[in-house]
Order: structure tokens, then C-alpha cells, then sequence
């Protein structure tokens, strides 16, 4: 097992390397792109813009390049932006770190919880009429797109019941959990429900169709011939056997959401996290900190995936490495 | 004679489908006593397994419908209640299933498998229901239980995997062990050790087994008693000597008939009853073999009654008389000695 692990933590190394090297080709080695030319500003002189070449390393060989490029990111961290010339761009990502990370753990347990407590009950109701609704719920909450759904519990919220019901909202944005771990929680209530909903559906829905093929297996037949109560059958041998499925999903959407995947939740909420970076930069074709933001996104799906295997490992005997 | 261990009476079982209803047991009533090995010989679809599935009500398909009572030491297992009825389960009745390779879950370690179902009956301390489990394991035939006991299921084979499910099924001490085909997907070699282990634990322990096979060689080693089952009825039963020597029904003939004997010529080919069974959807009026009977007559055309025809407890479900049966069965069982006569 120790083995595995270390196999797959060096792999993980690897494929980090080819993804920087993939990254770095598309956004400074793509035929039309000049980051000389973004830098220099309204229609250079030749001269400035050999300046600024000569200044980012632009006219040294490719490979310095790259080499120059991530040691910018990963060592001396001084990668600065293009559109605002003073911003450091790494530590603005670790700066929005925090909170992208309250947004996707807060959801990801509304998720977890919710989508377990759904997909269980359908399948403990099939055949009743609540199953369906259920699943007709879950279609709901996977069809609604964030923008919308966040706008309108904006609306809500912020908006015609502001003054009733919902005073205790906090305005948009994120308060860090040290500054005060009340308005941390308040502020983002709404935003974990937004992009939880999505996930509970689809979650629920993968997880009823499991649970309802391993009811049906040889094994579950025998923990109920052994006279196990229909709780234990479930929580044992159904449940136990279906969260390898729901495990590996849930590392890959975890990590994909940490790495800046909660984009429209945060544009649509106002918290300054990695996704709101990414737009931010989006929008002014600021290729460092894209590369920055796409590198550290990377970085967490692929640490998800690894994480994925070596937890599909201890979930599952029979891929685990003897 | 005390009561029976198990009693079966006019147990029916139909399936709703989008096709019809699937009458897939049609009144079957069957006993067991006490240490007896009854042996439940039929086809595929014949409704052998679901009839001992439902003694253990371990059919929970929503469109299943079930008729008739299930006595256990008296009690209508049939009625009872979910919590009662999973304290029989696996502590008074427990079954083992046809394919080992799947019946055991293969997440947990077989020894923990076999101590789940320990503690789930008795009110015994993880430690004692562990040894016991190892004991069970040792006892089953399982080279360094110890060590195994801490092994998952995919590390063995399909023959030791039966070897822990019989342990499973025995570790509270049933009185009955339904073994619902524990051979049809071992290695013949195989089958023969899993049959024997099967053999000495009932002789240690007692226990009353119900034999559930397509195989006649089968139940010819191991039952005392043998019921015959087609398309959902039980169309003959006897002590395992009657039905071998004085069987009574066309279709066991044709059984009888269709097992390769070494002890014989070697035939041209292997024989085989001809045609399918009937679709359980549209069961004929009739006989539900007449169909395939070699030997049918206007009668065949009323439904045959499970009676003792002869008197002596064995049963059967066939209009021919006895003298009629008497001539034509050697001829059915083995037409190709008939033939090879000058």
C-alpha cells in the first residue's frame, strides 16, 4: 500500500510537469500571441517592444524560457500581472485561496449530506410515488444554471425580502472566517445552497442508480440471509459498496471546484476567490495570472485524482496493490 | 412421528410482469424432518430456487405475490414480521447460494463476513465471535484460518469461497441449511469435495439440509428424500431409492434418462428430453408436460393431482396406471438398450 502511494504521489509529480509545459506552450508559444506586445501597451516602437522582450527573456531559448516562467511561480513567486503592473500574482491567488475553499467545503457537505439522504430514500421508495418526485427534484436542481439561480436568491435575499425575512444576510462578498466567523457563515449560506444544488442532483441521482444495481447483487441476497436488519443491509453492504463510485466522483468535481471551478458562484456572489480571479482576468487577457490560476487549478485536480485512486484503494480490496 | 422441522403447504408464488402473471411456483407442499436431506431436482425456471427463497422470504421484488403457509417448528414464516423473521434467518434456516463468487461481499475480509452474522444472533464479544469464525473456517476445510480469515474474497478461489459461505451458513447452527445449487459453478473436482463437506456437516451438527440441483447425480449421493419440480409443481416425490429404482413420472424418466452412465454402452449421443418447458406466462389446462411426454393420452388433458398413486408415501402426478408405467418406463429411460435387443 505504502508502495502505491508513493508510486502514485510521483506520477502525480510528473503529470504536473507535463501540464505546466502544456500550459506554458498554449499561452506564450501559441503562433499570434505576443506578451510583449499585451506589456508594451498602445502601438509600441520596435524598440520598446525589444525592450520588454528582452526584460520577460522573450529572445532567449525556449527552454530557459519555461525554466524562467516557473521559477517566476513556484520559487521566487514575483510573476507580476499584466494588466495591473504592481500585482504579484501568486500570492493574489493565495490571497483568494480561503475563500474558494469556505465556498467548495461548505457545499461539498450540504452535498454530501443531502445527495446521500435523496439517493437513499429514492431507493428505499422505489415503486412509491416519492421516488420520482425525487428524481424529478434532483433533474431540477441539476438543470438550474448557477447565474440564474444565484441571481435570483440574490433578488431574494438581497433584494424584495431583504427587509423581512432575510435582514440577516449579510450584503455580497466574503468575510474572512478570522475577521468574524458569524458573518463568514452568513455570507456564505446562500452561496453553498447556489452551488450545492447542482451536485445534490446529479449526486443523487448517480447514487440511487447504484444503490438500486447493488441491491441486486449476489452479496446484499446474502447479508440479508444472514438476517441482517434491513439498516444494516444498507448502511454495510449496499451503501458501503456504492461509495466507491460516489468517492470518485466526488474527488474529481472537489477538486475541479477548488482549482476555480466555483467560478459562476463566486461572479454571481461576489467573493473574491480563484474562479473570481480567473474572470477578473478573463476579461483583461491577463495571461500570467490565467496561466498562474490554470497551473493551480491543475494542481488540485490532479492532487484530487491521486487522492481518488489511493481512497478508491482503501474503499475497494480488490484494486488495492498486494 | 413428531411434526415436521418444515412444512410447506400449497405454496404458490406469481410474479407480476408487463406481460401477464408468472406463476412461477403453482402449490408446491414439502416436509422436512429432522437431519433428513431433502433434494429438490428440477430445470432451470422450474421454481426450485424461488420456492426455498421464499421460505426464507428473501424475495422482496414488489410484484411478487405469495400464497400458502411456510411452517417452521410451527410458526407460519409466511405472516411473520420483518424482526422475527430475520432471527430465523441465518440462525434457525440459512441458505447458501449457487455462485460464490458473487455471494460474498467483496469489500470486507471473510472473516469479519462470517462474525457479522455471529453477533448479529448472539450477544457474544467480537474476540469469541472471531474465534468462533476461525474454528468455523478450520472446520470447513480452510488451510491457516488464522491467516485467512484476514483475507478478502477475490483472494479465493471459487471452491474455498463456497467452503466460507457454508461456514457462514452453519456459524449459528441452523436447523436447516438450504444449499440452493452450491455446485453448478465449481469444478467438477470441486463439486465432489463441497458435497462431501456438505455430507459431514450435517452428520456433525444435524442439520436438516434441503438440496436444491438440476443434477440427479447429485441427490443420488446426498438426499433421502427427493422431490421432482416442473414448471412450478412438484410432480414427484419419494425416498431417493424409489425415485431411482421405481420412478413414476415421464419427466423423471427422462431425467433418469439423460445422465451419461459409465456403467453402460456409450450411447450414440447423450439424451435429452425433447422440447422446452412450458412458458410460465400460459400454462397449459393440462399436464404442463404433456407437451414433451412421449406417452400422452386424452386424460393428459385434465390436470394431473400430486397423489400416492401406489400407496407406499410415494408421489406422483401422472395418469397413466401403474402396469402402463411399469411397461413403457425402461424403454423411455433408456431406449437405446431397447433398441440394441435383437
Amino acid at each position: 500500500m505504502l508502495t502505491f502511494i508513493v508510486r502514485r504521489t510521483l506520477w502525480t509529480v510528473v503529470v504536473m510537469f507535463v501540464i505546466t509545459v502544456l500550459v506554458f506552450f498554449i499561452f506564450f508559444k501559441t503562433p499570434g500571441v505576443d506578451p510583449a506586445r499585451a506589456i508594451a501597451g498602445r502601438s509600441p516602437t520596435p524598440q520598446v517592444l525589444a525592450e520588454v522582450r528582452a526584460q520577460l527573456g522573450l529572445n532567449r531559448p525556449l527552454w530557459i524560457q519555461y525554466g524562467l516562467m516557473m521559477k517566476r511561480i513556484f520559487i521566487t513567486r514575483n510573476l507580476v500581472s499584466y494588466s495591473d503592473q504592481g500585482q504579484l500574482v501568486v500570492p493574489e491567488i493565495f490571497a483568494a485561496a480561503p475563500a474558494t475553499l469556505s465556498l467548495v467545503f461548505g457545499a461539498a457537505v450540504i452535498w454530501i449530506v443531502m445527495a446521500i439522504v435523496m439517493g437513499v430514500a429514492a431507493a428505499r421508495l422505489r415503486g412509491k410515488i416519492y421516488d420520482p418526485i425525487l428524481m424529478v427534484l434532483a433533474l431540477i436542481g441539476i438543470s438550474a444554471p448557477v447565474f440564474w439561480l444565484g441571481q435570483v436568491i440574490n433578488l431574494i435575499t438581497q433584494g424584495s425580502l431583504h427587509n423581512s425575512v432575510f435582514s440577516w444576510v449579510p450584503p455580497l462578498g466574503y468575510t474572512p472566517f478570522s475577521t468574524s466567523p458569524l458573518q463568514w457563515f452568513e455570507g456564505l449560506i446562500f452561496p453553498w445552497i447556489t452551488l450545492s444544488i447542482l451536485y445534490i442532483g446529479f449526486y443523487a441521482r448517480v447514487l440511487r442508480a447504484n444503490l438500486l444495481e447493488i441491491q441486486s447483487e449476489d452479496y446484499v441476497r446474502t447479508a440479508r440471509a444472514k438476517g441482517l436488519s434491513e439498516g444494516r443491509v444498507l448502511v454495510r453492504h449496499t451503501l458501503r459498496t456504492s461509495m466507491i463510485t460516489f468517492v470518485s466522483l466526488f474527488g474529481l468535481d472537489f477538486g475541479a471546484l477548488v482549482g476555480g471551478g466555483a467560478i459562476l458562484t463566486e461572479v454571481v456572489f461576489g467573493i473574491h476567490g480563484v474562479g473570481f480571479l480567473t474572470y477578473e482576468a478573463l476579461q483583461n487577457l491577463d495571461l500570467p495570472t490565467i496561466m498562474a490560476v490554470v497551473i493551480y487549478g491543475a494542481f488540485f485536480i490532479v492532487l484530487a485524482n491521486a487522492l481518488v485512486d489511493i481512497a478508491y484503494a482503501w474503499l475497494d480490496p480488490r484494486v488495492r496493490p498486494t | 412421528m413428531s411434526d415436521p422441522l418444515l412444512e410447506i403447504r400449497d405454496l404458490k408464488v406469481s410474479f407480476r410482469t408487463d406481460d401477464g402473471v408468472v406463476r412461477a411456483v403453482d402449490g408446491v407442499s414439502a416436509t422436512l424432518n429432522e437431519g433428513e436431506t431433502l433434494g429438490i431436482v428440477g430445470e432451470s425456471g422450474s421454481g426450485k430456487s424461488v420456492t426455498m427463497m421464499s421460505v426464507m422470504r428473501l424475495i422482496i421484488d414488489p410484484n411478487a405475490q405469495f400464497e400458502g403457509q411456510v411452517l417452521y417448528k410451527g410458526t407460519d414464516l409466511m405472516t411473520l414480521p420483518q424482526d422475527q423473521i430475520r432471527s430465523i434467518r441465518g440462525a434457525g434456516i440459512s441458505m447458501i447460494f449457487q455462485d460464490p463468487m458473487t455471494s460474498l461481499n467483496p469489500v470486507y475480509k471473510v472473516g469479519w463476513q462470517i462474525e457479522e452474522q455471529i453477533r448479529e444472533h448472539e450477544k457474544v464479544s467480537r474476540q469469541a465471535a472471531r474465534d468462533r469464525a476461525i474454528e468455523l473456517l478450520t472446520a470447513v476445510g480452510i488451510p491457516n484460518a488464522q491467516e485467512r480469515a484476514d483475507a478478502y474474497p477475490h483472494q479465493f478461489s471459487g471452491g474455498m469461497r463456497q467452503r466460507v459461505m457454508i461456514a457462514m451458513a452453519v456459524s449459528c447452527n441452523p436447523d436447516v441449511l438450504i444449499a440452493d445449487e452450491p455446485t453448478t459453478a465449481l469444478d467438477v473436482t470441486i463439486q465432489a469435495q463441497i458435497l462431501n463437506l456438505i455430507k459431514k456437516l450435517k452428520e456433525d451438527f444435524g442439520t436438516a439440509v434441503v438440496l436444491i440441483t438440476h443434477d440427479m447425480g447429485v441427490v443420488a449421493d446426498m438426499a433421502d428424500r427427493i422431490a421432482v419440480m416442473y414448471a412450478g409443481r412438484i410432480i414427484e416425490q419419494g425416498t431417493q431409492r424409489e425415485l431411482f429404482y421405481d420412478p413414476q413420472h415421464p419427466y423423471t424418466w427422462g431425467l433418469l434418462g439423460s445422465i451419461a452412465r459409465l456403467d453402460r454402452p456409450r450411447p450414440r449421443r447423450l439424451a435429452a428430453i425433447p422440447g422446452l418447458p412450458p412458458s410460465l406466462l400460459r400454462l397449459p389446462a393440462g399436464c404442463a408436460f404433456g407437451e414433451r411426454c412421449g406417452h400422452r393420452f386424452d386424460r393428459c388433458d385434465e390436470r394431473p393431482v400430486l397423489l400416492d398413486r401406489l400407496g407406499d408415501g410415494h408421489l406422483d402426478a401422472c395418469h397413466l396406471s401403474a402396469q402402463q408405467k411399469h411397461d413403457v418406463r425402461d424403454q423411455t429411460i433408456h431406449p437405446e438398450l431397447v433398441e440394441e435387443k435383437p
